[in-house]
């Protein structure tokens, strides 16, 4: 494995066997090492019509909140994400999955804006999720956990907000499945955000994402190892399922100019060809290491919730069948933004975004960078990407009347 | 206002003196939507001395990466597909500066303009300008300006049209031409009370403030 091929997901956690990366992932589900907030007699009602009687939600924050509460940032994570956006993982010991973007000086300046970034509700790094204990059985959730959906993940952030004291959030942010909840943000509760800015995302998803989650699932649902989902109590997981969904998951990620930009056909550590199934290809064994490593840090049944409830995703149907219903009482400025190699949410579907956005009248901009780097571009060094998401911010700021980032330039 | 939210001196040189007739069209406070916002300029320029609610829609990524950083609202877009999506009488003013030469359909374009505004705000560069004229006349060849430097092969104004042609499209579009105004090349207002023939000889550019 050479280190220019390692896109994300290498772990630090040389020296330690599987078994306490295992606890390590476990502790983390309800003891995270994140603050919580616990919510044991406020239920989260579920669009499935079922309730979380008592749940809690991990969350990090980044920055300091300003004294009339104006400046508050919400980050949404995307599917394999999670609130450890600009600190050091607590498993796998890497920065955090924006901190590209994330932090002082940074397009999203935590100098000046106080920056939120929880776990969703399915998740499994804190907040309630099928891993979590459930406290009516004692045991964790398993496919007892309620599905989950995006409007679920956002009415959780609600609730996170409520108790943190803010009541108009200065701007939501976030990419792909992030992107999502910043819509229904936007869509739901258009009178406590000021800023939205979805990346990289639709306003639905799409049958041919649908298929490529099915094909995740299917995988871990037919590893013997996830016992129909109660594989915890057995003291395993579904290994090998879990790791052949990431692996199919990450060619979504990327473009195929990256792919050969990065691999080509090279060989992995080999003259020639062997004839068998070894991963030959640097691509394969690139993909096994993601595969792998992903299971350290992530838990099967979580992955199944989550990728349902972006599949359930779809705000015009949540809306009379017209998207531009969902934006007509946004009162919010948007930045909407695709990435031109993106092929699992193409720019089209960002378009359709501004499209029912323009049919709502609402104040919004829209841009199309161009990048070999697919849909992972949102999380990668993209300069012009994050001077727009920073210029974009500033002019919030103006407008919000707090303190710009580029005010001292 | 902010410090940066001043405009690029590179576009208010003398291609931009339609800016200034402009800011005397637009009434305050009002929602405008800058077709061919370019960086934003323009926007900028009336959100501040007019306090309008500013959108724009631009084809060149640059323009609108400056015009977003400004804290402006632009979609990168065209002005030729993407207009269908706006609904009607979305804005009281829908301005097209120096752009309608440069669309594939300018009469479509005005037609989504004129449905989408409650009134529209149209300049464009005079093809019958006496210097252009002279041009064609004496050397034969698609003429050049300080307004219109590029040749022919690398020019994105694809529909050049006179002061008349536009006055007759007005016509035939069944549109109310509600004021008029024709600059000469020094950028100085030619007499209102002047004849037609005589702003489209002598008009280097002209601004509309048209509506149906």
């Amino acid at each position: 494995m050479t280190s220019q091929i390692v896109a994300d997901g290498g772990v630090s956690t040389a020296g330690t066997t599987g078994d306490e990366r295992d606890l390590r992932l476990r502790s983390e589900v309800d003891q995270p090492s994140s603050p919580v907030a616990r919510f044991t007699d406020e239920p989260l009602r579920l669009d499935s019509g079922q309730w979380l009687d008592s749940w809690q939600i991990a969350y990090q924050t980044y920055g300091t909140l300003n004294a009339d509460k104006t400046n508050a940032i919400l980050l949404c994570h995307a599917l394999t994400g999670d609130q450890h956006a600009a600190n050091t993982h607590p498993l796998t010991g890497r920065p955090g999955w924006w901190s590209e973007m994330v932090g002082p000086g940074r397009p999203v300046d935590t100098d000046h804006f106080f920056v939120i970034c929880s776990n969703v509700v399915g998740g499994c790094a804190g907040t309630t999720g099928p891993a979590s204990m459930n406290p009516r059985s004692g045991r964790p959730y398993g496919l007892d956990m309620p599905v989950v959906t995006i409007a679920d993940m956002v009415r959780a952030q609600v609730q996170l907000i409520d108790r943190l004291g803010i009541d108009t959030l200065f701007a939501v942010v976030g990419g792909s499945m992030g992107g999502m909840q910043v819509l229904e943000w936007g869509a739901s509760y258009p009178d406590r955000v000021f800023a939205a800015m979805p990346i990289a995302t639709g306003p639905r998803h799409s049958p041919q994402n649908i298929g490529f989650h099915e094909v995740g699932r299917q995988a871990i649902m037919a590893d013997p190892e996830w016992h129909s989902g109660r594989y915890l109590e057995m003291d395993t997981k579904p290994r090998s399922g879990l790791s052949v969904a990431r692996m199919a998951a990450h060619i979504t990620y990327v473009s195929e100019a990256a792919l050969h930009r990065k691999f080509g056909r090279n060989l992995q550590d080999r003259e020639d060809i062997t004839y068998g199934f070894d991963a030959d290809f640097q691509i394969e064994s690139y993909l096994r290491y993601q595969g792998s490593t992903f299971v350290d840090r992530f838990d099967a049944n979580s992955y199944l919730y989550l990728t349902r409830a972006m599949d359930y995703f779809d705000l015009a149907d949540d809306h009379g069948g017209f998207l531009a219903n969902a934006f007509q009482r946004t009162r919010a400025r948007w930045l909407v933004v695709s990435f031109t190699s993106d092929w699992l949410f193409p720019t089209s579907e960002s378009r359709a975004i501004v499209r029912a956005l323009n049919g709502a009248a609402a104040q919004v901009s829209f841009m199309e960078f161009v990048s070999d780097k697919g849909h992972d571009a949102f999380l990668l060094e993209e300069p012009e990407f994050h001077r727009a998401a920073r210029g974009f911010l500033t002019g919030a700021a103006i407008a919000r009347g707090i303190e710009p980032p580029g005010a001292a330039i | 206002m902010n410090p940066r939210m001043t405009v690029n001196p590179s576009a208010v040189g003398p291609t931009r003196l339609d800016f200034d007739v402009i800011r005397e069209l637009v009434e305050p406070g009002t929602r405008i939507l800058d077709v061919g916002c370019g960086d934003g300029s323009l926007m900028a320029l009336l959100v501040g001395t007019h306090g309008v609610r500013a959108s724009g829609i631009e084809i060149d990524p640059d323009g609108v990466k400056e015009a977003v950083a400004l804290g402006l609202s632009v979609v990168q877009g065209d002005a030729d597909t993407d207009l269908v999506n706006y609904p009607d009488r979305a804005f009281d003013y829908v301005i097209l500066s120096q752009t309608l030469q440069a669309t594939r359909a300018p009469r479509k374009v005005l037609e989504n303009l004129l449905r989408i505004g409650e009134h529209c705000i149209v300049s464009f560069p005079n093809f019958g300008f006496w210097k252009l004229r002279m041009q064609v006349l004496l050397s034969g060849r698609m003429p050049k300006t300080k307004l219109l430097p590029q040749p022919w092969w690398d020019s994105a104004n694809i529909h050049f049209c006179t002061i008349r042609d536009f006055v007759d499209l007005c016509a035939v579009m069944g549109v109310e031409v509600e004021n008029a105004i024709a600059l000469n090349a020094a950028g100085t207002r030619m007499p209102f009370q002047a004849p037609w023939w005589f702003w489209n000889l002598f008009g280097e550019q002209a601004v509309f403030l048209i509506r149906r």
